[in-house]
C-alpha cells in the first residue's frame, strides 16, 4: 500500500525555463542511473531480502525514491512551460518535442526510452545490495555531470539536495550488507539458494 | 501557505531520514526520541496545514468543505503550488 502526499519531498520553484537543460536533467526520470530504475529496483529487491534492517531500507529507500522521480518530473516540467518554437529548435529540444511535446516520458538524455534492463533483481540479497551501492554512486555521478550545466540556483537547489540523498543511500545500503553477509556466514539451511556446487550439503568449501 | 508548508516540508525530511538511520541502528535510543519529537511537531504541523490549505492525502485526509477541494488545489510540480494557493 501506498499513501500519496500533495507536496514534494523537497520544494521546486523555478523561474526561467531552460528547454537544454530540461533535456539532460530528464535522463534521471528514465535514465540508466535515474530515480525511476532506482525505485523499481529496491522495491523488486526487497521481496527476496534477507534480515529486518534490509528488508526496511530497501521498502523505505524505493519509497523515496518515488519522491524523488516527481521531484525530477516537476523540474523538467517547469524548465518547459510556455516555449516558443525558436526555443523550442535552439534547444535542441525538437526532437524530444515531436515524438513527446512537453509531456514527462521516461527517457534518456539523449530520447532512448526506459527500459528494465538498467537493472537487476537477483534473488541474492548480498548481490542485489552491492549493485544498490553501486546504484547510488551512478546516480551521484550523474547528478554531477548535470550540476555542471546548471547556472541557475533555482534548478542547483533541488539537484543538490537530490545528490545528497544518494550519499546517505549508500551509506544506509552498506550498512545493510553488513547485515545480511553476517546473517548468511551463519551457514544455516538458506531457502532462496545454495551457492556451493558440492551437493552433499556436507559444508566443504567445494567451489 | 509557504512558510507552513516550508515547515512540514523540513520536519517530513528530518522523519524520512532519521527512519532510515534507525531501519540500520534500531537501537538508538536518542534517535528514536528526536524522531518522535518531530513526528509530534509534523502531526500537529500537518492538521494546521490541512486546516488552512486543504487536504493532503485523497483518502487520509478529512473533507473540510461540502465540495472536494482535493481537485481544485494547485498540484505540487506546478509553480502555482507555491503562490496561489
Amino acid at each position: 500500500m501506498w499513501i500519496y502526499e500533495k507536496k514534494l519531498e523537497y520544494p521546486v520553484k523555478i523561474k526561467h525555463t531552460n528547454p537544454t537543460l530540461a533535456k539532460l536533467i530528464l535522463t534521471q526520470y528514465g535514465g540508466p542511473d535515474g530515480e525511476l530504475g532506482a525505485s523499481l529496483r529496491y522495491l523488486s529487491q526487497r521481496f527476496s531480502m534477507l534480515t529486518p534492517e534490509a528488508k526496511a531500507t530497501l521498502n523505505d529507500i524505493g519509497t523515496e525514491e518515488l519522491a524523488h522521480l516527481e521531484i525530477i518530473g516537476a523540474i523538467v516540467h517547469q524548465l518547459t512551460r510556455d516555449l516558443t518554437e525558436e526555443q523550442l529548435k535552439a534547444s535542441g529540444l525538437d526532437a524530444y518535442y515531436v515524438d513527446h511535446g512537453v509531456g514527462i516520458y521516461p527517457a534518456n538524455a539523449a530520447g532512448t526510452p526506459f527500459t528494465a534492463a538498467y537493472i537487476q533483481s537477483t534473488g541474492n540479497p548480498a548481490v542485489d545490495l552491492y549493485e544498490d551501492m553501486a546504484a547510488e554512486e551512478k546516480a551521484r555521478k550523474t547528478y554531477e555531470y548535470i550540476m555542471k550545466f546548471i547556472d541557475d540556483p533555482d534548478v542547483m537547489d533541488p539537484i543538490r539536495f537530490l545528490r545528497t540523498r544518494e550519499i546517505v543511500h549508500f551509506q544506509r545500503f552498506g550498512e545493510c550488507l553488513m547485515y545480511v553477509q553476517d546473517e548468511m556466514g551463519k551457514k544455516k539451511v538458506f531457502p532462496i539458494e545454495n551457492n556451493n556446487p558440492c551437493k552433499k550439503n556436507c559444508n566443504c568449501e567445494e567451489n | 501557505m509557504e512558510n507552513l508548508l516550508e515547515e512540514l516540508t523540513q520536519l517530513d525530511f528530518a522523519a524520512v531520514d532519521l527512519a532510515l538511520y534507525l531501519n540500520t541502528h534500531p537501537n538508538d535510543e536518542n534517535a528514536i526520541s528526536l524522531y518522535n519529537s518531530i513526528i509530534t511537531k509534523a502531526d500537529s504541523c500537518r492538521t494546521k496545514y490541512e486546516k488552512n490549505f486543504g487536504p493532503l492525502c485523497s483518502f487520509r485526509s478529512f473533507s473540510r468543505n461540502n465540495n472536494w477541494t482535493w481537485i481544485k488545489n494547485p498540484w505540487p510540480w506546478s509553480t502555482d503550488f507555491y503562490s496561489k494557493l
